[in-house]
């Protein structure tokens, strides 16, 4: 049975459809992230798996208990917020301590686990700080001691690390990681950063437009996107639409190119199907037999250090390469060069 | 910025009309209080010993301190429900608020004695009812407790507001997630926020409230003179510039003392914020 079970969840602000038909299945234990735009629909999950919206359809099964309409105080949830939401009149030791006081656990329990939370996050000589007196990465972790310090059977994470400029986000993220495999508690993480939710997740949930598009392992998304959204939202990618050939296998570009795939086309009703290349799949150079291949004008030449990203074009569309760095690849600006792949990485996505 | 032109001369304007209109005067009034008829404290003497003055002082502190409670008790909940609720709701009280500012106490004072005089609604409603003789509300203390409690209310639910609506709503969700209840995120969160307005709210209306004239002067009972009504008194009819002079005084040192306490407690630069 899996800890929380959201079953065709839906919520409507007036005629505003946020979310719709919602079901999602996670296990205890598990790093969920909830990928998306903004307006996707991610955080109004979040805030109704939370208590602060109702559903306006749907159950929200925590822990073999329904919640939907269980107020947020009694669903034993811990939530870190964007803006971390301390309360700047207490002490660190007391924002900590406050869901165990408002709990009436005794004093002595209270600062063990006080105690526990702040040498989880390393920040045990700050106990009697104010959270002004500290900066954004440390009220971030503070935050995060305070949701987990009563054990809740569920953390809640809203874009937690947005605020934090770049290289404290990355540490963060190690971070985060460690605590969780340290304290084992189920998560869901709000975030609409595609590598943040790769690097962290044990499962992504790629929202769009108030649906859910797919859920699936990190990499499992990224080289079997199941939508046309999902394949340009996670990592870079090349899009080539056109129509079905006379083989389920083949796609005909407009200009008149066979490519092959591996796997049958998502054809819809006019015959028009799109296979997804990912930028590290191409290669440059004469390809071998059997191999996709495509003239590809070089637009601009980006040295990204291990590697090099060459945007160009091929008939009107954009095509991204990824490849080693190379005295040829970064002349290639400006001129016309072979691309092939072969063509198990031709991923069929539905057509536009 | 050109050199030569420093920048205090900005001020001048301000401060010598300051010190024109309010200074003067206010040190003429010390003057008078210790020279008239005679130089020396003989007129603090007589306020600090005779049991007249004590006794307008503590009615006046009395009903200065029922009116900040009053205003208290019924502007926190406005203002605290304007702050959680906001939108069109919100807008709407702040301007009924707004308007009771603009329009002057003294048209409220005269529109209160309308309503509690003998031909007014409050009388009607109570015949209406079958009470006779009707409940006398107009000259009494009762009568200027409400009418000061209306004057001063919007000080207290602006002051209050201003600080009650820059509470972060996270806040407040936070400490529902963590597992308070709405009485508990109350008082653990939003009135220990909310604090240093209540204090400066009650300062405000306290110190308007102990220097206020018109209203218990034309609403309340003669009986129950407050301390400003007093000082009207030693001037208009006993000529006796020196008492009204030495109470005044009396009455600017105990405000002194009161923003000095609230400089301690809260800091001053926060009475407006």
């Amino acid at each position: 049975m899996s800890h929380l079970h959201l079953r065709q969840v839906s919520k409507r602000f007036g005629a505003v459809q946020a979310v719709i038909d919602a079901t999602l299945q996670v296990q205890a234990g598990e790093f969920v992230s909830l990928l998306g735009p903004s307006g996707s629909g991610k955080t109004t999950t979040l805030m109704m798996i939370a208590g602060f919206e109702e559903p306006t359809a749907g159950s929200i099964e925590l822990a073999g208990r329904q919640v939907e309409h269980v107020p947020p105080n009694q669903r034993d949830i811990g939530m870190v917020f964007q803006n971390y939401a301390l309360f700047p009149h207490l002490s660190i030791a007391a924002n900590i301590a406050f869901p165990l006081k408002v709990r009436g656990r005794p004093r002595a329990e209270t600062e063990a686990a006080v105690r526990g939370a702040l040498a989880l996050v390393g920040l045990e000589e700050m106990a009697t700080r104010l959270p002004r007196q500290l900066s954004g990465g440390q009220q971030q972790r503070v935050a995060l001691a305070r949701a987990l310090g009563y054990q809740p059977t569920l953390l809640l994470l809203d874009e937690p690390l947005s605020a934090l400029d770049k290289n404290l986000r990355e540490q963060m993220q190690i971070e985060l990681r460690r605590i969780h495999r340290q304290v084992g508690i189920t998560t869901l993480y709000v975030t609409h950063d595609q590598a943040e939710a790769m690097t962290l997740s044990d499962r992504i949930v790629v929202f769009n437009r108030g649906r859910i598009e797919q859920v699936g392992a990190p990499l499992e998304v990224y080289a079997r996107p199941a939508t046309r959204f999902a394949a340009g939202f996670i990592g870079d990618s090349t899009i080539l639409d056109g129509t079905a050939s006379t083989a389920p296998t083949e796609l005909r570009l407009p200009d008149g190119t066979t490519l092959h795939t591996a796997q049958p086309l998502h054809t819809n009703a006019t015959g028009a199907a799109s296979l997804l290349i990912r930028p590290e799949d191409f290669h440059l150079g004469e390809p071998p037999a059997g191999a996709n291949a495509l003239p590809v004008q070089v637009l601009s030449v980006l040295n990204l250090g291990p590697h090099l990203l060459l945007i160009g074009q091929h008939a009107g569309r954009e095509i991204r390469i990824r490849t080693p760095v190379s005295p040829a690849a970064l002349a290639s600006e400006g001129s016309t060069i072979t691309a092939w792949w072969l063509p198990a990485k031709s991923w069929p996505i539905p057509p536009a | 910025m050109k050199p030569g032109i420093p920048t205090w001369l900005l001020l001048l304007p301000a401060v010598a009309y300051l010190v024109l209109v309010f200074g003067a005067p206010l040190g003429n009034t010390f003057w008078m209080s210790i020279t008239e008829p005679s130089l020396g404290l003989q007129n603090f003497e007589t306020i600090l010993t005779d049991p007249l003055y004590a006794r307008v002082y503590l009615r006046t502190v009395l009903v200065a301190a029922s009116v900040t409670l009053l205003c208290l008790g019924f502007g926190y909940p406005l203002a605290h429900y304007m702050a959680r609720r906001g939108g069109l709701a919100a807008a709407l009280l702040l301007g009924i608020c707004g308007l009771c500012f603009w329009i002057s106490y003294l048209v409220r004072t005269y529109a209160w004695t309308v309503i509690l005089g003998n031909r007014g609604p409050v009388t009607a409603v109570a015949r209406w009812l079958g009470i006779e003789p009707p409940p006398v509300l107009l000259f009494t203390t009762t009568a200027s407790l409400i009418a000061m409690t209306h004057i001063l209310l919007p000080y207290m639910v602006l002051t209050l507001y201003v600080v009650l609506a820059r509470i972060d709503p996270n806040l407040i969700r936070a400490a529902h997630s963590l597992g308070a209840s709405r009485w508990q995120s109350f008082t653990a969160v939003v009135l220990p926020l909310s604090l240093p307005a209540v204090v400066s709210g009650c300062l405000l209306v306290f110190i308007f409230c102990v220097g206020f004239y018109v209203t218990p002067t034309l609403l309340g009972s003669p009986r129950d003179m407050m301390i400003s009504s007093l000082i009207a008194n030693e001037i208009e009819a006993l000529l006796d510039f020196g008492s009204a002079s030495a109470l005044a005084m009396m009455l600017l040192a105990a405000i002194l003392v009161l923003l000095t306490i609230y400089d301690r407690l809260v800091g001053i630069d926060r009475i407006m914020r």
